[in-house]
């Protein structure tokens, strides 16, 4: 490792050094979007019990009572279990996968090459961060096989509920404190990762990348880490406060009097008020860590398909700094019906509802680059229309949830189900899939399959609508969430509906199967990519592909101008000019 | 939380700073080491942040907050770590790029002092114990308990990053000023949040 470090030019040896322990932000990249890979899927089919559970109650699931004899006995989701499977779903989906693809993952391995660097700033710190992540990811899911199963008190751990063990349910117990000191390991990576983003971003750029010259999808996972640097800086601690109610006997979030399964918990004085405050603290701004990298993607990646420069870089910029702060003002709207001075609500609401304003200046400038353009339907292309698309659908909804008056009456419905799936999940996804199918060729040195790409395109896009548009229906009819059954008879009548989204949420995720066999064979078959398929500007587009070990061959590229530079006389006819790029000689 | 981050990796001896990793603008040369480093000091400010908030929240309002007097070996604790401190900024004005002989027994100082205000915090511990006061004692205690052994583990981790750059130093030629400079910033660090946390704990506690 210090020979390593002194000699950065040098090609690490062996298949260790060079595929598992790489100190190679481009190796680590790719592990991190290779566990994002494998903890979607886990989601994904956690969603899938869920969904089946909530539109036939009394049917068997073949095999689950393997998994689970007692949450799942002869195959029927208990409540509890399905409570479970919602906290890992959930927990999941936004730990392991919203924040570990779009930011760790992309922006390992295209963030030092987009600045022009050799590497991260910290090479060993950074593969330390996933080494770490994949320790938070085994010990969430050995939740699953201990003896009641994991947590049930959602991605959310309210306490008192979080807190006081295994009074509170099954997977209360063991369960639950294993999700705490998962968590708590996933915020020092991400705290680590953070750490060499920022250090890359300000002390890595190559010649003449100056911080105007930036690519925007270098901006955004700048921004991002600076927020998790707050955010899981708080996270944290919650999380060791956490761990000490439940095991060491303390009481900072568990009240007096408590009485939990007709038994007084031995707790006094406590606040579960304080909980929700770190973790939305936390919380809110955790969106913004999952939507964010999409942003940069979506900014990045139109133009290079509009052909047209991003209509008002600077105000883009601008826009995501000014949302990145706001995001932190923000966090008390999660809690509006929590109890707390109900003064405090409007305190809150009326910062959420200034912070659409930046995020609906970011959708007019998508909005507007694309207007008038004589776009290339590319499959990234369509996945980033497909991303202002559902980041509109889910926005929309956000606007009536910031007034305390309608999200009283609709916090704990569907609406909300809906609501943050589209705008966060969604929406992230959509540019996770942007990323992949536009850098696939940068990273393996291969292209993707376009007729598959569009497939998958279509199928998904039509699929989400399908699944999550209903749920603000059922929302405003008043269909509660997190129950895993509708008895009751005002529900009833809804079912019907549940089962229509089921089925297009089997459907949908089916369709991804499509995105996979793609993945998976063009990563062999594919034909090959050359070093700039898309006509791009950027730095990591002037490389080979995919890049050599130090990215540039040890020759760093001396930045000229910024990303911006399409729909321009460039060299030999070409329509853009490369970052790089010396100054074509004058038109005659 | 993060622990100190440990310097990087140096520019290759055989090439001068400016050759290996051009820089983005006029500026000075870049330090990635205390860039991270100053990184890390917001981030841990942050956690600390947020766990003051907490007792405040929790301290205020809630009848079971029990005071208590400080073990009074915690300002000794203070003065080892000032003194630790002194004799860092000391040993760093005697290292020269060209040498760090003349300040390794400074450093060496250090060391012994940040370990001897490590054995005193669990001493402190120890103190509060025979009053009777555990973690799950009061929530006044809990928030001691917690406050003193975050610092503490931090302060860990800045002696592993002064052993780190300690034996660098005996090591490598040019001396790694960057990495010295970085873990010294962090120590320093250390004294300050240490003196923050005593005058809450002295407030609040």
């Amino acid at each position: 490792m210090h020979e390593a470090a002194v000699h950065p030019h040098a090609p690490p040896q062996g298949f260790l050094r060079t595929h598992v322990f790489s100190v190679d932000h481009k190796v680590i990249g790719k592990q991190y979007l290779d566990l994002a890979l494998v903890a979607v899927c886990t989601g994904m089919v956690l969603s899938w019990l869920m969904r089946l559970h909530l539109a036939w109650p009394t049917a068997a699931i073949p095999g689950l009572d393997k998994l689970s004899p007692n949450g799942a006995a002869g195959g029927v989701i208990t409540p509890e279990y399905y409570l479970s499977l919602m906290t890992m779903h959930g927990t999941i989906m936004v730990f392991f996968v919203l924040t570990t693809a779009p930011f760790a993952g992309f922006g390992n391995y295209f963030l030092p090459l987009q600045v022009g660097a050799e590497d991260m700033a910290f090479p060993r710190i950074n593969m330390t961060s996933f080494w770490v992540t994949l320790v938070a990811f085994l010990v969430l899911i050995s939740s699953f096989f201990v003896a009641d199963g994991p947590a049930l008190s959602g991605w959310t751990a309210y306490a008192p509920l979080s807190a006081v063990g295994k009074d509170a349910g099954p997977g209360q117990g063991l369960g639950q404190t294993l999700w705490a000191i998962s968590i708590a390991i996933f915020c020092v990576a991400q705290l680590l990762g953070a750490l060499n983003f920022i250090a890359t971003t300000l002390d890595l750029r190559t010649k003449g990348m100056s911080l105007a010259r930036m690519p925007f999808s270098t901006w955004a996972w700048f921004i991002t880490a600076v927020i998790g640097l707050i955010a899981f800086a708080v996270l944290m601690p919650a999380c060791i406060l956490l761990i000490l109610d439940r095991v060491a006997g303390t009481s900072f979030f568990i009240p007096s009097g408590l009485v939990i399964s007709d038994r007084l918990q031995p707790h006094s004085g406590g606040s579960p008020l304080l909980w929700q405050h770190l973790f939305w603290f936390f919380g809110h701004p955790e969106v913004y860590i999952a939507i964010l990298p999409g942003f940069g993607i979506i900014s990045h990646i139109l133009p290079v398909f509009a052909r047209k420069p991003l209509l008002g870089p600077r105000a883009m910029i601008g826009c995501l700094i000014a949302i990145a702060f706001l995001s932190y003002t923000v966090w008390g709207h999660h809690m509006f019906l929590s109890g707390m001075n109900p003064f405090s609500a409007t305190l809150f609401s009326v910062p959420t509802l200034i912070i659409t304003i930046p995020a609906t200046i970011v959708t007019l400038l998508w909005i507007g680059t694309i207007y008038g353009a004589k776009l290339r339907f590319t499959t990234p292309a369509l996945f980033c229309l497909g991303f202002v698309s559902v980041f509109v659908s889910g926005g929309i909804s956000g606007f009536f949830l910031a007034q305390p008056s309608i999200d009283t009456y609709l916090h704990g419905t569907y609406f909300v189900v809906g609501h943050f799936h589209f705008v966060m999940g969604v929406a992230a996804m959509f540019g996770i899939f942007a990323g992949t199918y536009f850098w696939f060729p940068k990273m393996f040195g291969r292209m993707m399959n376009e007729t598959l790409g569009k497939w998958h395109f279509w199928l998904t896009f039509i699929g989400v609508y399908c699944v999550f548009m209903p749920m603000h229906y059922l929302g405003l009819a008043g269909n509660v969430r997190r129950y895993s059954a509708f008895t009751d008879d005002y529900l009833k009548p809804l079912i019907p509906l549940h089962r229509f989204i089921t089925i297009a949420a089997l459907f949908t995720g089916a369709a991804q199967l499509i995105f996979l066999f793609n993945l998976i064979r063009s990563r062999f078959r594919g034909p090959k990519a050359p070093d700039n398929p898309w006509e791009a500007t950027t730095l990591e587009w002037a490389t080979t592909s995919p890049p050599p070990f130090d990215n540039f061959g040890g020759k760093p590229p001396v930045v000229q101008r910024g990303p911006n530079e399409y729909g321009v006389a460039g060299a030999g006819g070409a329509d853009y000019l490369m970052q790089a790029a010396p100054e074509p000689a004058p038109a005659r | 939380m993060t622990t100190v981050a440990s310097p990087p990796r140096s520019p290759p001896p055989h090439l001068p700073p400016s050759a290996h990793r051009p820089t983005a603008t006029g500026g000075p040369e870049p330090k990635p080491a205390e860039t991270g480093v100053w990184v890390a000091i917001a981030t841990i400010s942050m956690s600390f942040a947020a766990l003051t908030s907490a007792m405040v929240v929790r301290a205020s309002g809630a009848p079971d907050w029990q005071h208590f007097r400080l073990p009074p070996i915690l300002y000794v604790n203070t003065l080892v770590l000032i003194a630790s401190s002194l004799t860092l900024a000391s040993a760093r004005r005697r290292i020269t790029p060209a040498s760090a002989l003349d300040g390794l027994p400074r450093l060496y100082v250090t060391l012994g002092l940040g370990l001897l205000f490590v054995t005193g915090q669990v001493l402190a511990w120890r103190q509060l114990a025979t009053q009777g006061l555990f973690l799950a004692t009061s929530p006044s205690s809990a928030f001691f308990y917690v406050f003193t052994a975050l610092h503490g583990l931090h302060v860990l981790g800045g002696l592993a990053g002064l052993l780190y750059v300690l034996r660098r130093l005996r090591r490598v030629v040019p001396v790694p000023m960057t990495a010295l400079g970085a873990a010294t910033l962090y120590w320093h660090f250390m004294d300050v949040l240490w003196l923050y946390l005593l005058v809450i704990l002295i407030i609040r506690v």
